[in-house]
């Protein structure tokens, strides 16, 4: 079953006629040569995703990065990596199911991938907790990351969770404090990291991974300090104002790169990345070796201090008189 | 009979208008408090010692030597990034803060000394805006940081604070990584950082320095975690256990060094710091510092 957004209705109508057409074409000959017809269609198709998807605001965004059908950390891997091998546990006695970790090979070379993993069937959604990970999740990303500093191995982060998850058990395993010691560690981890996200940026849960030296967002993914829905459960006390929240809080790739907080938007493939994995995943290879080959060039010592550099400016105060 | 229970006595329980600037009701034993016997007493209620919300100002007194602090950055105003909205101007709500309240943002940042020992010092302020963070708080925090490295002293924080300040967006989030990536050179350079979590201790502002420090203490009964109570009941859909997430259920849970009461936390800051710098390093240049042995320890 595909999933249809509010906002693709349209989009979906034309392509079923299309479709119908194309079919019909084929099945009766009666129907004549309609072949100019539909390519007119086609045409009108392409421009009609390309309107909507330009000017899709954040709540849209927000709908689009959580698409069922988007793809995760473990499609990019069989996509456009070799030979992953997954390594599991914090060592601690946790495993953090909702994030996965390994080495891999990318472009012939070894590279460390962290990501979060969400489920598509329910059982499996379940089972990575929708993507909300627990203290384990971060201490083994840690783990992995130090492990790839140690044997000079690239890391690349893949960023999309709704945030780190809130229950009674990672309170008592130190939520907090996973997240923050990953912020502290990575910051000096002498290693290129490249950190994409790909679907979902949420908050203190995805920056425990999004601490790096390329921060690259996907072009219809979000990245925020709060969900719309609980900025406009607190701030307006009603949880219907998730559209004008979305706008408010300026969570889109677009904003972001405004704002200096990442450096680079990977283009979707029309009609968004869950409409077409491989063309999505090509443009994400492309990204990445670029960057990796940048990064592994620059000398490990300025890679960290220019790290610290980077979100050291992060934040707008206004200084009077000094 | 103690002189305060003579006072209620005096008074015979009927109480006038103005009596309600004279006593406060304790939230947790509901016992009538004596507000001028409060104030002594640290804002710790005399009778179960219940800690009260203490302000910024009176916070700072009690935890450095008299006439000591010097206040840093007082100059740094928020600048609204976003041009945020809700049902209110996030300008607006900076401007109300401000007025009612002594600073300018949520933290209070400046030098001291404990006990003589140089310190910076971070206090929150929570009737500002929840003593959210945003771009000043973590400038702020940011800036105490590099001085306590200029200034070879030693850092504390008293945080305060629901978390993050949704009005500056990203820029409240890139805060977290900023702070915690000065901590990690201050950490670097072995200079202690001592945390104070206060009630509450929430979010962003739990998930990054203050869950950072060398040592960790939290007052009594402070409310201390990353996710809000009501966030984790509608998540879980159940009632949450008594007493989670106060500063005991930390120290249960081995997240904190030790729950600190207030009227011992100076004494108690006074007498790590100056274990945690007693024994030179072999790199130290300076000169080994024999102390007599009544200067160490409280
Ligand atoms: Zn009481």
């Amino acid at each position: 079953m595909v999933q249809i957004l509010e906002f693709e209705r349209e989009i979906f109508a034309l392509e079923t006629q299309i479709h119908d057409l194309v079919s019909m074409s084929h099945m009766y000959d009666s129907v004549g040569d309609i072949t100019h017809e539909i390519a007119k269609l086609k045409k009108k198709l392409r421009r009609m995703k390309y309107e909507v998807y330009s000017n899709l605001k954040g709540w849209d965004k927000t709908l689009v990065a959580r698409h069922p059908d988007r793809p995760y950390t473990l499609d990019y891997l069989n996509l456009i990596f070799e030979d992953f091998f997954e390594l599991h546990g914090d060592r601690h006695g946790g495993y953090g199911p909702s994030i996965v970790a390994g080495l891999a090979k990318f472009d012939g070379r070894s590279v460390m991938v962290v990501g979060h993993q969400k489920g598509r069937e329910t059982k499996e959604k379940i089972r990575r907790n929708f993507g909300m990970s627990q203290p384990a999740g971060y201490r083994k990303a840690l783990r992995l990351m130090r492990m790839a500093e140690k044997f000079n191995i690239p890391v690349i982060t893949f960023i999309d969770t709704p945030g780190a998850y809130p229950g009674v058990d990672a309170e008592e395993k130190g939520q907090s404090e996973a997240i923050a010691t990953n912020m502290f560690s990575i910051i000096q981890l002498k290693i290129p990291i490249i950190c994409v996200v790909i679907g979902e940026g949420g908050s203190g849960g995805a920056l425990a991974i999004g601490i790096g030296d390329h921060i690259m967002m996907f072009e219809h993914s979000v990245y925020s300090v709060i969900s719309p829905e609980g900025c406009a459960s607190i701030l307006w006390g009603d949880k219907g104002k998730t559209s004008q929240a979305a706008d408010a809080l300026c969570i889109t790739a677009n904003d972001l790169l405004k704002f200096k907080v990442i450096d680079e938007i990977i283009r979707e493939p029309l009609g968004g990345a869950h409409r077409n994995h491989k063309q999505a995943a090509i443009r994400l290879k492309k990204s990445l070796r670029k960057n990796l080959d940048r990064l592994t060039q620059v000398p490990l010592g300025e890679l960290t201090q220019l790290r610290e550099k980077k979100f050291r400016e992060m934040g707008k105060v206004i200084e009077e008189g000094t | 009979m103690s002189w305060i229970d003579k006072i209620k006595a005096g008074i015979g329980g009927k109480k006038t208008a103005k009596d309600e600037d004279l006593w406060a009701e304790c939230k947790k034993c509901k016992e009538q408090i004596y507000i001028a016997e409060l104030e002594i007493n640290l804002k710790v209620c005399p009778h179960c010692d219940y800690h009260f919300r203490l302000e910024t100002r009176q916070r700072i007194h009690q935890l450095i030597d008299q006439e000591s602090f010097e206040e840093h950055d007082q100059n740094l105003t928020a600048s609204d990034p976003l041009k945020f909205r809700d049902t209110k101007k996030y300008k607006d709500r900076i401007k109300s803060s401000a007025k009612k309240g002594l600073s300018s943002d949520a933290v209070i940042t400046g030098s001291g000394t404990i006990e003589g020992l140089p310190i910076e010092l971070c206090v929150f302020d929570f009737s500002f805006m929840g003593g959210s963070m945003g771009s000043v708080v973590g400038e702020k925090i940011t800036r105490a940081i590099e001085r306590a490295m200029e200034n070879k002293s030693a850092l504390i924080i008293a945080s305060s604070s629901g978390g993050a300040r949704m009005q500056e967006g990203i820029f409240s989030l890139m805060q977290m990584a900023k702070t915690s990536s000065a901590l990690s050179k201050l950490s670097e350079q072995k200079i202690p950082y001592i945390s104070i979590l206060t009630d509450p201790t929430m979010g962003g502002v739990s998930a990054s320095f203050s869950m950072l420090g060398d040592i960790i203490l939290a007052e009594p009964g402070a409310l201390i975690g990353f996710a809000g109570p009501r966030v984790i009941e509608q998540t879980i859909k159940q009632k949450l256990p008594d007493g989670f997430q106060t500063a005991e259920f930390l120290l249960d849970h081995g997240l904190i060094d030790n729950v600190v009461h207030r009227k011992d936390l100076k004494s108690t800051l006074a007498q790590l710091l100056k274990m945690l710098k007693n024994n030179p390093t072999e790199e130290s240049e300076e000169p080994t510092l024999t102390k007599p042995p009544e200067l160490l320890g409280a």
